[in-house]
């Protein structure tokens, strides 16, 4: 119990997934400066900003609507998404092999954040963060079939097997599955799914600052606030290790393996944060389309081309 | 003041939204995500400047027009001018007439590249937004090489204009001019190639001509729904009439159209401004104003081609030193009106992108009508009750003195 609960807090789980997510925040926030002729934030803004909502920002409740479901989905966002960094980040790290089937389990724990921000909007009774609300119902009906075909394809090329660590070690030994025709275009897919998870631009519907003021998020201020910014760095971990895990044959911690498992993370999110700062942000009936017609037919060329073994 | 709403919601942009710099209301009324209704309350900006400008003399309310709006804000000194100098009778020399063509060209330089940044911004692409205000700080440090100041120059006056500018200033001008003229060539590949960008703003908020018309639109708003209206062309003033451009226009009326027109309007704008120093080179230095040492009674008209569109001014004089009324009239004015046809039936996005693309600018078209009580709908002051009560309050302080 008191190993699961490390697991779960600690290492890999909170503790380490937020911080490394932070500094991944940072990287993404510096790239971006650097993009626009700006200078960036130093290396601990993320963290600032996370403990100036935690400890000092006064945090204000919506006078209608449902407070407690209001304050509930934050918790259990984070909780969703620590819950799925540690099956992600346990098997990548070597730390113990998984069970099988936890690429389902990995799966279904990622949706929970998403699912909260919808909760928590609702629950403010703010009409800009209902209209974000349906923007992201749209925008998870839409990418959540690619996200499973997805899934289907990288289990396809694993000789069917459902457990990360399996995938991992296939790879180990056969040599990493983007170096195929099929892998690259799972890549592609996979890094538009996670940029639609992260809900970033063009993905941003939900948010769209100058359309709805952060929409889902408008109602949202201090400590419980910290909490939806604390989900955000984690999940801007996990997804591009989970990325990495399933495509770029995951980490190697011994040695110079410790260098190449940083970059090829960095590689992932500087891959997304290019998308972010040459696109603008989609219209939902547009990022829909992108999904359901584009994105998932790519998925099923790639499953196609996995049979033909390419 | 109540609007019937059956499944609709009021999903409100405004008053302190990121969308706009300044503070207005916006009620769209929302079906799902479309757009069904629109309506918009202004009034959080009001300053009674037309009325300030009756206790200032002739040559302070220059100063007064020109804070009237911070980005236009040569374009109120510059209608204000020509409205005066037509009261006067008198004629700016040659030296002054450039001067003021290149100042105002400039200003329509910087004003369109801060409006293609707040495009991006608005689209989600803030990329576009920092790329767009870097390529504009040229422009304002050549404005406060010119003139002292980035923004509010002080460079008019009735006659003529307060600075000359000479020798290095016109070689860093043309300088300016000539690197401008590659960062604009980058900016509008970058932005009219852009496939998603298309997606976004193509067939968005889009008025007729017809519609223009109707609604009387003004500036890059009426010329990208092909209505080819110009004062610089129309009724040329300063050096426009001395100088060889052309107005630019499109066809569709859409967002896109919009920016075309203004990323097209800068070639035009960087041709003046290299004409109007040609010209400057030929005329004597130091000729830039006339004294003008009497303003006599009557009634002026002044109009100028601002970023956004035409800019009316009238001035009644009764023969002493400042003016009796002040009426400006700026293009937000009537621009404002088209919203309703540009947004309604559109989605949220949309209309957004739609509300932004005119470009408004709230202070300068905020008027006081009359006052009302919100909750009752009551009128409490119309108008001439209001100049009543200041008069009023004028006397008492006078008393108190």
């Amino acid at each position: 119990m008191g190993e699961i609960l490390y697991h779960f807090f600690v290492y890999p789980g909170l503790l380490f997934a937020g911080v490394i997510g932070g500094l991944l925040a940072w990287f993404d926030r510096k790239v971006t400066a650097q993009v626009q002729f700006r200078k960036g934030p130093p290396l601990l803004q993320p963290f600032y900003d996370f403990l100036k909502l935690l400890l000092v920002k006064e945090t204000i409740l919506p006078a209608r609507g449902s407070r407690a479901t209001f304050l509930i989905a934050p918790i259990l966002g984070l909780f969703g998404a620590t819950a799925a960094g540690t099956f992600i980040l346990l098997p990548l790290f070597n730390i113990n092999i998984g069970f099988e089937g936890d690429v389902m389990v990995i799966f279904y724990l990622l949706t929970i954040p998403s699912l909260t921000y919808i909760i928590g909007a609702l629950a403010s009774g703010n009409p800009l963060a209902s209209v974000g609300a349906s923007r992201e119902m749209k925008l998870i009906i839409s990418y959540e079939l690619t996200f499973l075909l997805f899934f289907a394809a990288i289990v396809l090329k694993a000789d069917q097997h459902m457990q990360m660590s399996q995938i991992i070690q296939m790879q180990a030994q056969s040599g990493p599955f983007i170096s195929s025709l099929s892998g690259v275009l799972l890549f592609i897919v996979g890094v538009f799914c996670i940029q639609a998870k992260m809900g970033m631009v063009p993905f941003d519907q939900a948010e769209a600052e100058t359309e709805l003021s952060e929409g889902s998020f408008i109602e949202y201020s201090g400590t419980v606030y910290a909490l939806v910014k604390l989900t955000r760095y984690i999940m801007l971990f996990i997804l591009p290790a989970l990325l990495v895990g399933f495509l770029i044959s995951g980490f190697n911690l011994s040695g110079t393996g410790i260098i190449w498992a940083i970059l090829k993370i960095l590689a992932v999110v500087l891959l997304m944060t290019l998308i972010r700062n040459t696109n603008p942000r989609l219209k939902i009936k547009q990022a829909m389309r992108f999904f359901l017609i584009g994105m998932n037919g790519l998925a099923i060329v790639a499953i196609i081309l996995t049979y033909l073994s390419l | 003041m109540i609007h019937k709403m059956a499944n609709q919601r009021i999903i409100p942009v405004g008053p302190y939204h990121p969308l706009q710099e300044e503070p207005e209301l916006f009620k769209l009324y929302c079906e799902g995500e479309t757009v069904k209704d629109i309506k918009w309350e202004t009034g959080y900006n009001h300053r009674g400047i037309e009325k300030l400008s009756e206790s200032k003399t002739f040559e302070q309310v220059f100063f007064l027009v020109e804070r009237i709006c911070g980005i236009c804000s040569t374009s109120h000194p510059f209608a204000y001018a020509n409205c005066m100098e037509e009261i006067a009778q008198v004629e700016p020399p040659n030296r002054a007439k450039y001067i003021r063509s290149i100042v105002g060209e400039l200003e329509r330089l910087h004003s369109h590249y801060l409006w293609l940044g707040l495009a991006g911004h608005f689209l989600g692409y803030n990329t576009v937004w920092m790329w767009a205000w870097k390529y504009r700080e040229p422009i304002l440090d050549l404005f406060e090489i010119i003139s002292g100041n980035r923004n509010s120059y002080a460079m008019f006056k009735i006659g003529g204009v307060r600075r000359d500018v000479t020798g290095d200033q016109i070689a860093l001008a043309r300088k300016t001019m000539r690197d401008l003229k590659k960062k604009n060539d980058l900016l509008t590949k970058a932005v009219t190639d852009d496939p998603v960008i298309h997606a976004r703003t193509k067939g968005v908020g889009t008025l007729t001509k017809a519609d223009v018309m109707d609604y009387a639109a003004v500036g890059p708003t009426a010329r990208a729904s092909g209505w080819a209206i110009d004062v610089r062309r129309d009724d040329p003033y300063a050096a426009y009439d001395m100088v060889d451009w052309k107005v630019i226009t499109a066809d569709d009326g859409d967002v896109f159209a919009k920016t075309q027109v203004r990323l097209l309007e800068n070639y035009e704008s960087i041709k003046i401004i290299e004409q109007c120093l040609d010209g400057l080179e030929k005329e004597p230095e130091g000729d830039i104003e006339l004294k003008v040492k009497e303003i006599p009674e009557g009634i002026g008209t002044g109009r100028a081609e601002a970023p956004r569109g035409e800019v009316f001014h009238f001035v009644k004089t009764d023969g002493s030193n400042s003016p009796v009324r002040h009426k400006i009239r700026a293009p937000s004015y009537v621009n404002i009106a088209t919203f309703k046809k540009a947004c309604v039936g559109q989605t949220i996005s949309d209309a957004t992108i739609s509300l932004a693309a005119v470009d408004p600018c709230y202070c300068c078209t905020e008027r006081m009508a009359f006052a009302y009580d919100w909750h009752s709908g009551d009128k409490i002051y119309d108008g001439n009750q209001l100049v009543e009560r200041s008069r009023k309050e004028t006397e008492r302080l006078k008393n108190t003195l």
